[in-house]
């Protein structure tokens, strides 16, 4: 049994890799290509009369296996479904770090599942309130509600998009330039910074059109976005290398944070850093540049 | 558990195991094969064995083919299989209990 | 008596000066004594060598009980002629007791599993041995002790006269009247027949067996008339879409990807690095896309490689054919890109199996190797590789030229996912040593990097370069905290098959196994 620590509302994310949950070769050890957190899925990749075999198979993986420092979500069966109820029963006695509610539309959705992660955290003597929550919008509903599900629970670490079902809704497809969803992504985008949680893209799903993906990336490293959805590992290491701080922002991020810890030591609140005035404002941007590059390898250092 | 009617549960793709049991009458009547029997086979038996003793099944026929599932596979086809020939594999599953 | 890997050779087998495995490089500086052939002379001008059947030919040879045929492998799991020819001699002129000393035999060879049971065929002598074949060699069927050479070590042991061969087949998608061979022009082209060659100058007759006959002279021949005794045209010697594959792709599975990675960034961490390199690799998913990354270092570092060598398949051609490559000679071509580039594209050439590898001869190519990249089914913590029994202890694979690149080069990568199912790649102790742990150098898992001990100097490049690397014990441990500690196989003490290090002493022995029963 691998006990696993309690998972942070807010961590690095840029990149999570969906499994299906069904397949042993598959879920033993994805955490080896180097994704921030694995979707064990138990929603689409699952046929229907596979959901209980799924749900032992996971059980065990979540039990077994060592993911190490990855994070491990699973994605649940929708609310619409007859299966939600034990999936949530058995992520939580698994320990899964956070469950992806399918196709939410409004708060009381989060809520909903809220309540039965907490009715499990009570029966299988878990931490209560060490279950983390994300949403995936699927819908123009679940758009329009975005801020009130990113601030439904305190549990909530982000939302994000999902593309297939969201453009079957908008009678849309695909374009290269993103038109197709970038009102949504927007949306998204604001609520999520609004209620203060994170925001990740929806799966770029061609796997030969390696440009097109690059492309997504780059708008959405543009956009704001936290990370994305990926399906296949092969996508990773783009995706980091896009969402790496340049060397140039290590090293301003690196002056910002020391010289706020000197001057703020010394009692001063605003300083100047190369001739840019300072606040205690810039301070959590500069540590998430400094703990992303670390996370990214550019950086060694300890200031955070 | 009581085995009420024959169940089924894994497949035959690599790393995973196919796990078939049916009522028996007099113990557990285990046929195994395996892909690794020569290194494996005494674990694969042993894991069996006791996922079925966890799950209180006392009589019942079981016939494992294995293609080199780790030990927390064989162990999850066994229990649904299990969980399956009683009709009680779709919810209510003893997480931590009966299942760990 | 225990030999240098560790492996307890029993004493009955050192017997004519035969040796246990003593550490790579033993040999050097002896002298060998070449063993020739008594060959029949052909000094009366002939039209043509061709006879009516394979029958004739044997005859016509002076085939008879407890001879020794040998066959090359170019026509991999196509092949037609093995099977055509021991037909012949068993069933048609009812021969017995007969050896096969071939360069490999594979699943196409099945039929002779039923002739080892009835007795007819006694030995075996092969680089890799597969299928039903290795089955009933493993269960102690065959009235010989099977011999498993490398690529290097069969020229070496045939030039020595260990292995006397009395007629060899040669199986030639083209063939004149008078047995110039080549492997292109015809309609089961296998392009290379590097291993044919020893075989042809070393055998008292050679038959050659071919589906496609061409006029004379088929130059430049790959085996030459003058070795030849007779030419048998058959309907089809091959399975042409089992002799090359359309064409090697390289592997899309990010696995395999991410491990071919770290072999491109080890070899550009060493000094062997530069302009006009020399490079092997294997054909196996990992192996062959390590290509693909290194392509990107060289020209990062606007390098060329010198030369390549080896099995050669589509992605190496293709580097010729950009100039990214300088020369490539083959011993054996695996896909149709392959085949049809050899001595057509420039600077592609073939080599004999002992030009590419013989330890004992004055300039084998292995020797010149700056990296090779290949695969194993299994690595223990002394770095032995084991590339020829399966996990159940039966014959399942090939030696091929493993042993013989691993030596020779200087640095020489093993790339193998950590687990495969439930089977721990990286173990305690391999089931069969093929290739001691002293040739090499770096393991690249989908867990790791491990660099041998022996070589501080290749761990202190990695380390310049950043790039991690632990212990080999620590990704055993790994491996069995995942799939569990294996139990021992259990043996009988009968010995099935020895195992030759390319050198021509006893590298490890194959063993009957027991028959596995669950009760305790």
């Amino acid at each position: 049994m691998i006990p696993r620590p309690r998972p942070e509302r807010f961590r690095l994310r840029r990149t999570m890799m969906f499994m299906n949950a069904q397949k042993p070769g598959l879920i033993k050890d994805a955490y080896i290509y180097g994704c921030d957190s694995i979707m064990l899925d138990l929603e689409d990749a699952v046929a229907e009369n596979q959901k209980d075999a799924a749900r032992f198979s996971l059980y065990h993986a979540l039990k077994t296996i060592d993911y190490g420092d990855t994070e491990v979500i699973v994605r649940i069966n929708g609310l619409d479904t007859p299966h939600w109820q034990e999936d949530i029963r058995v992520c939580v006695a698994g320990g899964a770090d956070g469950i992806r509610i399918a196709k939410c539309e409004s708060a009381q959705d989060v809520l909903t599942v809220e309540k039965h992660v907490e009715m499990a955290e009570e029966e299988f003597g878990v931490e209560k309130g060490r279950t983390l929550l994300m949403a995936a919008l699927e819908s123009p509903k679940g758009i329009l509600n975005a801020y009130e599900i990113c601030a439904a629970s305190e549990r909530m670490l982000g939302v994000a998009i999902s593309g297939g079902d969201f453009r079957k809704c908008m009678q849309t497809k695909p374009t290269r330039d993103g038109i197709d969803m970038v009102t949504a992504r927007g949306m998204m985008l604001i609520a999520a910074r609004a209620a203060g949680v994170q925001c990740f893209d929806t799966v770029f799903t061609n796997l030969d059109d390696q440009e097109g993906f690059e492309a997504e990336v780059l708008q959405n490293k543009a956009m704001g976005f936290d990370g994305k959805s990926l399906i296949n590992p092969k996508q990773i290491r783009y995706v980091h290398q896009v969402f790496a701080p340049t060397e140039k922002e290590i090293i301003q991020a690196e002056k910002i944070v020391r010289a706020y810890r000197e001057q703020s030591a010394a009692g001063v609140g605003v300083f100047t850093v190369d001739g840019k005035m300072i606040d205690i404002a810039f301070i959590p941007g500069a540590e998430r540049t400094l703990k992303l590059a670390r996370a990214c390898g550019l950086w060694e250092g300890d200031l955070v | 558990m009581e085995i009420l009617k024959p169940a089924m549960a894994g497949t035959l793709e690599s790393s995973d195991a196919q796990v078939m049991v049916e009522p028996g009458e007099d113990g557990i009547e285990l046929t195994l094969e395996s892909s690794v029997m020569n290194q494996y086979g005494r674990q694969i038996k042993a894991t069996v064995l006791e996922t079925l003793d966890r799950l209180g099944v006392q009589n019942a026929r079981v016939a494992v083919v294995d293609k080199g599932a780790l030990d927390c596979t064989i162990k999850a086809r066994v229990e649904c299989a299990v969980f399956r020939s009683c009709g009680q594999s779709a919810e209510n599953i003893p997480w931590g209990g009966a299942i760990r | 008596m225990k030999n240098a890997v560790g492996r307890d050779i029993p004493d009955f087998l050192l017997e004519n000066g035969k040796e246990v495995y003593q550490g790579k490089n033993y040999m050097d500086g002896k002298y060998l004594q070449k063993a020739a052939p008594k060959t029949r002379r052909y000094e009366k001008p002939q039209e043509s060598k061709i006879v009516e059947s394979l029958a004739e030919a044997l005859k016509q040879c002076g085939a008879k009980s407890g001879m020794t045929f040998s066959f090359h492998h170019h026509l991999r799991d196509g092949d037609f002629v093995v099977n055509m020819v021991m037909k012949a001699a068993i069933e048609e002129l009812g021969l017995e007791d007969l050896t096969i000393a071939a360069s490999s035999l594979g699943a196409a060879h099945d039929p002779i599993a039923d002739y080892i049971e009835q007795g007819k065929v006694i030995g075996i002598q092969t680089s890799g041995i597969r299928g039903r074949m290795g089955e009933v060699v493993s269960k102690g069927k065959l009235r010989t002790r099977a011999i498993i050479r490398s690529h290097g070590g069969r020229p070496r042991a045939i030039e020595a006269g260990e292995v006397h061969i009395d007629i060899a087949f040669i199986a030639a998608p083209t063939s004149d009247c008078v047995g110039n061979c080549r492997g292109i022009g015809g309609k089961s082209n296998c392009g290379s027949m590097g291993y044919a060659m020893t075989d042809a100058k070393y055998a008292d007759h050679v038959v050659v067996v071919t589906d496609c006959l061409v006029d004379f002279p088929n130059m430049p021949a790959s085996v030459e008339a003058i070795d030849v005794d007779a030419v048998v045209v058959v309907d089809s010697i091959g399975n042409p879409k089992k002799i090359a594959s359309a064409a090697a792709r390289i592997s899309q599975n990010p696995r395999d990807l991410m491990m071919a990675e770290d072999v491109a960034r080890v070899i550009a961490s060493t000094p062997y690095f530069k302009d006009g390199f020399s490079f092997q690799t294997g054909v196996g998913g990992p192996s062959l896309a390590a290509n693909l990354f290194l392509e990107k270092y060289m020209d990062e570092r606007n390098i060329k490689m010198g030369w390549a060598i080896g099995g050669i398949c589509g992605p190496m051609v293709e580097m010729l054919k950009k100039g990214k490559v300088g020369k490539v000679i083959d011993v054996q071509d695996f896909d149709l890109d392959a085949v049809n580039s050899i001595n057509q594209t420039p600077n592609h050439f073939e080599m004999s199996a002992s030009q590419y590898a013989n330890p004992a001869n004055k300039g084998a190519f292995v020797n010149k190797l700056d990296f090779v990249v290949l695969a194993a089914l299994e690595i223990d913590t002394g770095f032995n590789v084991n590339v020829l029994t399966g996990s159940d202890g039966i014959l399942r694979g090939a030696p091929g030229g493993h042993p013989d690149t691993a030596a020779g080069s200087k640095c020489c990568i093993i790339v193998t996912p950590l687990i495969r199912g439930r089977m721990a790649t990286v173990c305690e102790h391999v089931v069969t040593v093929t290739t001691p742990g002293d040739c090499v150098d770096v393991l690249v898992t989908d867990y790791g990097i491990a660099v041998n001990p022996l070589r501080p100097d290749l761990i202190e490049c990695l380390d310049n370069a950043g790039i991690k690397h632990v212990p080999i014990e620590e990704l055993k441990e790994k491996a069995y905290s995942m799939v569990g500690r294996p139990d021992d196989l259990q043996w009988e003490d009968e010995v099935v098959a020895v195992l030759e290090a390319r050198d021509g002493t006893i590298l490890d022995v194959i063993r009957k196994i027991k028959p596995y029963t669950l009760e305790d």
